[in-house]
């Protein structure tokens, strides 16, 4: 049993999602609760994969596929879950997206794999998202943190047009908004009335953790 | 003999194209935009308007192809030619739409306003080594939905140079074309001789957004010419393989060609782009990468192959202020560009990954800029014999800065760089102050600014300009334009 639990840690930390499905699958098989399975497995699998980027040694690509590991071992663990009426401990629910008239990718994707590699539940809207589906999502799914991507000077504006959405929709008050993206900056954040700014994925990390409170 | 670099063999060359070809029936090619889905579908490729998807088949592509022009020309003012996209002509302009300006006179940088603007292109109009000037600048003055045409006002208020320039949306690119109408006398003047070409960029992988494919088709019904800028990211939106990554580009290029001569075949279009490697330790796309480069070249081999001119982005550097690192990307951008024998060379004064210009910088790219010229022209045979007669007429004694022969060929044979190049001697160097390139650079972008002539541009087009810019200003809710502080 403890030898699944390591193979499937491994699995993670090599960033082999077909290989985490099926053991994901085994390890329920074999009777080990997934809320253990998610500690003692893919939480420390990750975080090694943190320290191992870190340190230098792991890349991008190395970090992505880690994440696609842990997503596809949770897919098999959250029905689970369901079934046991537990819930896994989140650090918190972040919904993110790239704001109405830019699709700017990347960046706001590497913010949502490394904010869901922390222990977030992260919500990604995509590209060219109007203010009103990100107000909609957040109240949709309670998100603690809206994460707003922009990666043109024209298209900065709307971060403060959802925040106006959010205020209008009585939902500022429950939610932190960060910022990001070029032309995003931390004087920006401030002008608009944005709780934070973060200058690439992993500050992004750091910058939620310290708004919702959680040890960094 | 021209010196050249190339990456490909034709065989390679083929495999590019062939794959290219198979990518565009399948998966086919995303369009979000209705007019070019019809274009395709009544010019005979499998359209799905639900998914806005077109599969478009090698031999529509390849009539596309046909009917591009392998060469044409950007008019100065005074319309004459300036620019030759064909051909082996390597011409360079600065690199575009810069969010930041490092100043120098704080050493950081910051979001750059219509003073700094004019004063770029008051730079970039004295500096020879720069065949076009390009909107590179954003001002954060003005409002941001202006701030695509702003750009291109103040470029021609300050300079008869050609202009590289783009539309960051729809309707914009039409009060653009106003503006360069105004200047042409009228929308056939500016179809005949352009002065100004429109980057149009695809989005990675096979995507046309609506903005560029709408800014795509309306530069091909007027025939104002459009440079395809493909930039798949290397391991991030295209294959982590640099030929992986020349074959979507190689599409997402073929199928930009496509839906421009669909909509008007014989339509001026560039093979361009800026793709780039992909830092995966920091999630940057590094322009000054030696992989962004060598990818750049081969796509060019590509465009080349089809007959049609070229463009890139190089000669650009991540670097944050201006020092070796900057120096040593750019110099080695441009120059491989330019042996390459791509004919518009975009990226002199771009820092930080696109997003910064540096005044100083530009001025020292234009020594780049020189140098890399004078190394296309390569070594000529300028006499028969080559030097036999004059290596006897001076003799053991050697006196050649005494021969005429010297005085006759040396400016030929010699690129002369301004001051920005320190070539004194050390005692001299030391009593001029000891100034790094740098410095020796700021005092340059200022000599420059200073000898700058006020263009002579009719009162009624000065007039019209400002009527197209104001009108579009206060329908974005600004009532006058900033005064550019500047004696232009
Ligand atoms: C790649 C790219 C594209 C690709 C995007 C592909 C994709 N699928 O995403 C394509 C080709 C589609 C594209 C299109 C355009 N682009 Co573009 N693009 C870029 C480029 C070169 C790199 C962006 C990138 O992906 N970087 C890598 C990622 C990892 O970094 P990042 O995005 O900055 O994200 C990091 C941080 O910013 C931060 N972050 C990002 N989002 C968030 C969100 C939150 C909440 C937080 C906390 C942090 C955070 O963390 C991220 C990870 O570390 C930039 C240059 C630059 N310096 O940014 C130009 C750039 C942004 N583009 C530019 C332009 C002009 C355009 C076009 C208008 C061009 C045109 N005329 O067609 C169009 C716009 C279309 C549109 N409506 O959006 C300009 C903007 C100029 C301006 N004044 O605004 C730039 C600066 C280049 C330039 N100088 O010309 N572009």
């Amino acid at each position: 049993m403890e030898d699944l639990l390591t193979r499937l840690q491994e699995a993670v930390v090599n960033g082999e999602p077909e290989l985490a499905r099926a053991l994901a699958i085994q390890a329920l098989e074999a009777g080990i609760a997934p809320l253990r399975a998610i500690e003692q497995a893919l939480s420390p699998g990750m975080q090694l994969v943190g320290a191992r980027y870190e340190h230098g040694d792991y890349f991008i690509p190395d970090l992505v596929m880690a994440a696609e590991a842990m997503k596809a071992a949770m897919q098999v663990f959250e029905p689970a879950l369901l079934a046991r009426q537990e819930q896994r401990r989140v650090l918190g629910t972040v919904v993110i997206g790239t704001v109405e008239g830019d699709i700017h990718e990347i960046g706001k994707s590497l913010v949502a794999t490394m904010l869901s590699a922390a222990g977030f539940q992260v919500h990604d809207l995509g590209v060219d998202v109007p203010a009103g589906v990100f107000v909609d999502k957040v109240r949709e799914v309670g998100a603690d943190v809206v994460g707003l991507s922009a990666l043109l000077t024209t298209t900065m504006r709307n971060q403060e047009v959802v925040i106006e959405a959010l205020k209008e929709a009585g939902l500022r008050e429950r939610v932190k908004v960060v910022v990001g993206g070029a032309p995003a900056s931390a004087e920006w954040a401030q002008t608009i009335g944005a709780d934070g700014y973060a200058e690439n994925a992993n500050e992004a990390v750091d910058v939620v953790k310290q708004l919702l409170g959680v040890q960094a | 003999m021209r010196p050249r670099l190339q990456f490909l063999s034709p065989e390679t060359i083929e495999r590019i194209l062939s794959e290219a070809y198979a990518l565009l029936e399948e998966p086919g090619v995303r369009i979000h935009s209705d007019r070019a889905l019809h274009l395709r579908a009544e010019g005979g490729a499998r359209v799905d308007f639900e998914r806005q998807v077109a599969q478009i088949p090698p031999h529509l592509a390849q009539q596309a192809v046909e009917t591009a022009p392998s060469s044409f020309h950007l008019y100065n003012a005074a319309g004459s030619p300036a620019v030759h996209y064909g051909g082996e002509a390597v011409h360079f302009d600065p690199g575009s739409a810069a969010i930041e300006l490092l100043d120098a006179h704080t050493g950081r940088s910051r979001p750059p306003v219509t003073a700094d603007c004019v004063r770029f292109v008051q730079l970039a109009d004295g500096l020879e080594a720069l065949d076009a000037v390009a909107t590179s600048l954003v001002c954060a003055d003005v409002p941001q939905a202006i701030a695509d045409l702003y750009r291109l006002y103040l470029v021609l208020l300050y300079t008869d140079k050609p202009v590289v320039t783009g539309a960051f949306g729809v309707a914009s690119w039409h009060t653009m074309k106003e503006l360069l109408v105004a200047v042409a006398g009228s929308e056939q003047a500016l179809a005949e001789r352009p002065r100004a070409i429109f980057d149009v960029c695809p989005s990675p992988p096979l995507l046309w957004s609506e903005i560029t494919c709408e800014n795509l088709m309306d530069c091909a019904l007027h025939r104002i010419p459009a440079e395809l800028v493909s930039m798949p990211l290397a391991g991030a939106t295209g294959p982590a393989t640099l030929l992986g990554t020349v074959v979507q580009h190689t599409a997402e290029n073929l199928s930009g060609v496509t839906i421009h001569q669909l909509a008007n075949p014989g339509a001026p279009i560039v093979w361009g782009g800026s793709p780039a490697a992909f830092d995966m330790r920091t999630g940057t796309t590094p322009m000054g990468a030696i992989e962004t480069m060598m990818i750049d070249c081969a796509y060019a081999e590509v465009g080349k192959f089809l007959g049609l001119p070229t463009h890139a982005y190089l000669g650009m550097s991540d670097a944050k202020v201006v020092d070796a690192q900057c120096g040593l990307e750019s110099g080695i951008g441009a120059v491989l560009g330019a042996l390459a024998g791509i004919n518009m060379i975009s990226g002199p004064g771009m820092l930080d990954f696109e997003s910064c210009f540096s005044l100083e910088k530009l001025v020292i790219d234009a020594e780049i800029v020189g140098m890399a010229k004078r190394l296309v022209k390569g070594l000529v045979e300028r006499e028969t014999p080559l030097g036999l007669e004059v290596i006897r007429q001076a003799g053991h004694a050697g006196h050649f800065l005494a021969l005429p022969h010297t005085r006759r060929w040396f400016r030929a044979e010699l690129f002369i760089p301004s001051p920005v190049i320190d070539r004194d001697f050390r005692r001299e160097w030391e009593a001029k102050g000891s100034l790094t390139v740098t410095e020796r650079a700021a005092r340059r972008v200022e000599e420059v600014i200073a000898a700058y002539q006020p263009k002579e541009l009719p009162p009624e087009v000065r007039r019209e300009l400002e009527e197209i810019t104001l009108r579009a200003a206060r329908a974005a809710g600004m009532e006058y334009l900033p005064v550019a502080e500047s004696k232009g």
